[in-house]
């Protein structure tokens, strides 16, 4: 009965999505850690305050879609399929938009800081971070998150179960991934 | 004999008359009604509108764990060990804090949850959210050090350990406390706890994650 899980059952249920998460965790620690990061980190004033609203801004847009398409495949609105339907296109669309502008909020908000703290910040390049860091996160994690629900709910796998780690495992290592190549372009374009 | 067949007879005219009533609506208004919910539901504009407040919200809030990475930085850039475990806490404090919530809701709608140190799914989910931890940081110890090292770091084994397992472990007390305060608080104000508690509780633990993880750096290090 689900009421009398021991300590033990539920730390045996749990134990694998954790240790996912860890793996990934340590990829993205290992990126952050790498030579080249710390010199952008040195180079970009803001980046490290950027850091945790730029990771936490994944799960909230990606985590939500995917709860949005999970619910629409049990409810029966969304096929799964790949044809471009009105309400997945929209979803996916809506996913675009929210991502790009909260990157863009993001780069403003961190300007605004380091500005207010006396720091001096270059708005133009912490909001070319942000955007490629942005984009080719959103590209990612939207042809990733949406084929894996597909694939997995014709399999007969739950979406909801599917979701979170996905979000957590992806959005961590490519979140870090693509703020380094955010950095390394804008260092090239200013 | 006869009175009941009349009765039955009007009995399921009735029944007919009821019929053509609710499918007429449902074919006229109704159905209709709910077709442009979904589709309202499913807008981009008002799925634009819902969320990126709360995002932009949520990204105001965890300007206070940037704060503290920001004051740190030239400690994190000498010691790269302890930029490794910035994800790692992050992510793992996230992760169970939504196990415990998502647990312990529906425990609260099942009834069997009482906020009580002796209530067996209050012990048992507290117990594997401190083993949980136990285990996940004390391997985070040893890899975050590892892998610094190779990084050109210079703490030794015993302090970036120590570091992940006493962070460690005050974040699991923090993700049991929050946990269960807020998961009993959301059923006593009259909200279901599967909506409200995971986002909550989850962003309060990533922000304090990162300002737990280096008051024990300050003390340490």
């Amino acid at each position: 009965m689900y009421g009398q899980d021991s300590a033990k059952d539920v730390y045996r249920d749990a134990l694998p999505v954790i240790l996912i998460s860890l793996v990934a965790g340590l990829f993205a620690g290992t990126i952050l850690g790498s030579e080249t990061m710390r010199n952008g980190i040195e180079s970009v004033p803001g980046l490290l305050l950027l850091l945790p609203a730029f990771l936490a801004t994944r799960g909230g847009v990606y985590g939500s879609l995917g709860a949005r398409l999970s619910s629409g495949l049990h409810q029966g609105i969304i096929e799964p399929n790949f044809e471009l339907d009105e309400r997945l296109s929209n979803a996916v669309l809506a996913s675009f938009i929210n991502g790009m502008s909260v990157s863009v909020f993001i780069a403003v908000l961190t300007f605004g800081l380091l500005v207010a703290f006396g720091q001096t910040g270059s708005l133009v390049q912490l909001v070319g971070i942000m955007v490629i860091a942005g984009f080719l996160s959103a590209v990612l994690m939207l042809s990733v998150l949406v084929s894996v629900i597909m694939v997995g709910y014709r399999r007969g796998l739950d979406p909801d179960n599917i979701i979170g780690p996905v979000v957590t495992t992806l959005g961590d290592v490519f979140g870090v991934l693509f703020l380094l190549v955010g950095v390394y372009i804008m260092g090239l374009v200013l | 004999m006869s009175s009941a067949g009349d009765d039955l007879t009007g009995l399921s005219n009735e029944l007919a008359d009821s019929y053509d009533e609710l499918t007429g609506v449902v074919e006229d208004d109704s159905f209709q009604s709910i077709t442009e919910e979904f589709d309202a539901e499913w807008s981009v504009r008002r799925m634009v509108l819902t969320m990126v407040p709360l995002l932009a919200g949520l990204s105001v809030l965890q300007m206070a764990s940037g704060t503290v990475l920001e004051t740190f930085e030239d400690t994190l850039l000498e010691n790269p060990s302890l930029l490794i475990l910035v994800p790692v806490q992050i992510g793992t404090a996230g992760n169970l804090a939504s196990i415990m919530c998502s647990r312990l809701s529906t425990q609260l709608h099942l009834g069997t949850f009482e906020l009580s140190v002796t209530n067996p799914a209050v012990r048992a989910n507290s117990l594997a959210v401190f083993a949980l931890a136990g285990t996940v940081f004390s391997i985070v110890g040893v890899a975050a050090w590892a892998i610094g090292t190779v990084f050109g770091g210079t703490l030794a084994l015993l302090d970036v350990f120590t570091i992940s397992m006493i962070s460690g472990m005050l974040l699991a007390a923090l993700v049991v406390i929050l946990s269960l305060v807020s998961v009993s608080g959301s059923y006593r104000l009259g909200f279901n706890p599967d909506d409200t508690t995971i986002p909550i509780v989850t962003n309060l633990c990533d922000i304090l994650g990162v300002l737990i993880l280096f008051a024990v750096v300050v003390v340490v290090v």
